[in-house]
């Protein structure tokens, strides 16, 4: 059995919303007395149970997973997922509700670096004690001081009180000491964006180094799937309080960009995809396909084919249904609006064919968003159905040559010519 | 298969008394460089530096021998004014001022807290050796007195019990810790003690013998139910036992010093379980 640095067994965090207990300390006993005597909480709004008012939220549900010595593990997941409360927790900041972890060795966090120092002191003073808050005692730091104050390049400034030093300096500092410490499992999270790319740089080579030479692990919690890509062998996925994912860096990066069955698909099935509250649903995409193409990959100024399968209730028969559809850039910026005209709906499951024309679009990553509606002459829309994340890339080709030098702020959309007028037609 | 070990476990569940006592003890470099910083950074960008934990007691003890003293008639009979109520001011000011900066513990270091681990008792216990050095070079000043009082044979009688000296200086410490990480704990959810523990503090040391000799005139000499109740002021026995060392004053009452040292201990235990409850979960109340 290969040695475990790290288990995290069946974790949950409950935190409490709202205000914490009552608003006073008056407040609170007259609830717990009330509760003690069975009697209904002076405190509750009419209508209102104590489960209202004791709303919990759980960052963690149920986590658990092990990390083996010498390990890097990348853990991420969107804002909100659990990933801070996860490093929290084992790093011993705050305790968990339910479950254990289990360590094997001394534990460093780099949930922030710097901390703990004081501006007062000067850098020199700031090192050690900055050194033994994350574990070190004084002869281990002795040992490495030099090699800290060099790695951070402020030598000149080590005799200076920290509160003279600027931001970038004091993260430098920072990270130098946290990132020369003994300690067997290292905890960082985010803290490469900061300092400059060239100290960014070096920071990355420092981890590698660090986790590779003396069979360190490391958990490394980052946005940037760069470095999470270049740091770490296996990553976890959290989506809302819940590991979604435990594998290889490649495909948890690409679980954790949800698109990972659509990259490259010329087959999209949308019919569980979950619906928005607004849809009718009397009409809905089942499907979205480009018949006979390989992939989803189409050079620039081809005309490619797509065909949409939607489903009829019965008894909608005398509605008109109409098509259109957003599109999107891979990150979710939206390029405009396809109308495509209206919908025959005679049997329970029709087809429609289209032809999409890519001269409008700057090569890219492009998903599109379907939506089925119908509006009244005033106006007014009533929406049937929205799928979302149809994904295309437009590729280069010989015809976007004018398009080579695009720059981010033009947007994605090349619109149709304008010629000096008494010009051609065309 | 091989038995897999573990340095350190977290558990979701307490256990009644949970003091990290191992951690604690790796943690002597820490703490000495927390000290070190503390009292460094307290008098940076001061001209006059550690002076100034001199000059503090020096005026209150102006001001006293003036109105409590010379006014008031309040000092003891025989012994000089000033370093009476210096002796007390200083051994008072070690107590309180344990208590008052143990008091914010929790909300005070929530920065650090909320980052790292290293066993939490660290900063109470950083804090109180803090007034420690404070409190001896305040102590040096009150001995440079002494001496000339001694020398002048001005009623001060320093005797052998100077050797319970480091026993007193302990139990002070440990008392105002006590009651400090107890309302530290306590605040972390309501900060109403809060605004008690400035004013609290400032009462109780009328309730102590800081500014007035308890023996020479007033009932709470006479044994009468008034005294017994005024003697369980745990403080009290503390600062009799340290006048009756170094001036001669006063008496000892053996019965009460031990009730103090017992409420002492029981303080002290209250507040390393409390801390111990609520180092845990605080952050997510802080």
């Amino acid at each position: 059995m290969e040695e475990l640095a790290l288990k995290i067994d069946h974790i949950s965090k409950e935190y409490r919303l709202g205000m914490i207990g009552g608003a006073t300390l008056k407040g609170e006993i007259q609830s717990k007395l009330a509760r003690l005597m069975h009697k209904e909480d002076p405190n509750l709004k009419i209508g209102e149970t104590a489960h209202d008012k004791n709303e919990r939220f759980l960052a963690l549900d149920d986590v658990s997973f092990e990390v083996k010595k010498g390990e890097a593990l990348g853990i991420i997941g969107h804002n909100g997922a659990g990933k801070s409360t996860l490093l929290k927790l084992i790093c011993r900041v705050t305790a968990p509700t339910k479950g254990n972890i289990y360590m094997n060795g001394r534990i460093t966090s780099m949930l922030e670096v710097g901390t703990g120092f004081h501006p007062e002191l000067t850098g020199r003073e700031n090192v050690y004690l900055n050194g033994a808050i994350l574990g070190m005692n004084k002869a281990e730091i002795d040992k490495k001081f030099d090699e800290i104050v060099e790695f951070s390049e402020v030598g000149q400034f080590i005799d200076t009180p920290v509160k003279r030093y600027s931001s970038g300096m004091r993260v430098k500092l920072g990270f130098s000491v946290a990132s020369h410490l003994d300690s067997e499992i290292m905890i960082m999270d985010e803290v490469l964006a900061v300092g400059d790319v060239n100290f960014q740089n070096k920071c990355i080579e420092q981890m590698k180094k660090v986790a590779s030479e003396n069979g360190r692990t490391i958990l490394y919690v980052s946005h940037n799937m760069a470095t999470v890509k270049a740091l770490c062998d296996r990553c976890v996925v959290l989506s809302h309080g819940k590991v979604v994912f435990d594998g290889n860096t490649e495909e948890a990066i690409s679980v954790y960009m949800q698109n990972k069955d659509y990259e490259n698909a010329v087959y999209f099935d949308t019919s569980n995809d979950k619906r928005a509250k607004k849809c009718r649903c009397t009409h809905t995409v089942q499907s979205v396909e480009y018949p006979a193409m390989q992939s989803n990959h189409f050079s620039y100024g081809d005309k490619f084919p797509f065909r949409v399968t939607y489903k009829n209730e019965e008894s909608t028969q005398s509605d008109t249904l109409k098509m259109k559809m957003v599109i999107n850039v891979i990150d979710m910026s939206p390029v405009g609006v396809v109308f495509c005209g209206e919908l025959e709906h005679d049997e329970s499951i029709n087809t429609a064919d289209f032809v999409f024309d890519t001269s409008y679009l700057v090569p890219g990553k492009y998903t599109a968003d379907i939506i089925l509606y119908d509006e009244d002459l005033s106006g007014n829309v009533m929406f049937y159905d929205r799928v979302n994340g149809i994904r295309f890339d437009v590729e280069h080709s010989d015809d976007s040559i004018k398009l080579k030098h695009w720059f981010k702020d033009w947007g994605h959309a090349v619109l149709p010519c304008v010629k000096p007028a008494g010009g051609e037609e065309k | 298969m091989e038995e897999q070990k573990w340095t350190a476990v977290v558990r979701s569940e307490h256990k009644l008394f949970d003091v990290d006592v191992k951690g604690l003890k790796d943690c002597k470099d820490l703490i000495i460089l927390l000290v070190r910083r503390t009292f460094v950074a307290k008098y940076k960008q001061t001209v006059l530096g550690p002076l100034w934990a001199i000059i503090q007691p020096f005026m209150t003890t102006i001001v006293y021998t003036i109105i409590f003293g010379s006014i008031a008639g309040l000092g003891a009979e025989g012994v000089p004014n000033f370093i009476f109520f210096l002796s007390g001011n200083i051994v008072w000011q070690l107590f309180a001022s344990t208590l008052n900066d143990n008091s914010g513990t929790f909300i005070n270091n929530a920065g650090t807290f909320s980052k790292v681990y290293y066993p939490r008792l660290v900063a109470p216990i950083t804090s109180a050796l803090s007034q420690f050095i404070t409190f001896f070079i305040q102590f040096a000043f009150m001995l440079i007195f002494l001496v000339y009082y001694s020398v002048r044979g001005m009623g001060v009688h320093p005797n052998l019990y100077i050797l319970m000296t480091p026993l007193i200086l302990i139990q002070l410490a440990a008392l105002g810790m006590g009651f400090g990480i107890i309302i530290s704990s306590l605040t972390t959810k309501y900060r109403d003690l809060n605004m008690l523990v400035g004013f609290g503090v400032s009462l109780w040391s009328y309730a102590s013998p800081v500014a007035y000799d308890m023996f020479s005139r007033s009932s709470l000499a006479s044994k009468e139910p008034i005294y017994y109740l005024y003697m369980c002021n745990p403080v009290t026995p503390i600062i009799n036992v340290f006048r009756y060392a170094f001036l001669g004053t006063g008496e000892i009452d053996w019965m009460f010093y031990a009730i103090s040292w017992v409420t002492t201990l029981i303080v002290l235990f209250i507040g390393v379980l409390l801390f111990g409850r609520v180092e845990k979960t605080f952050l997510d109340t802080v």
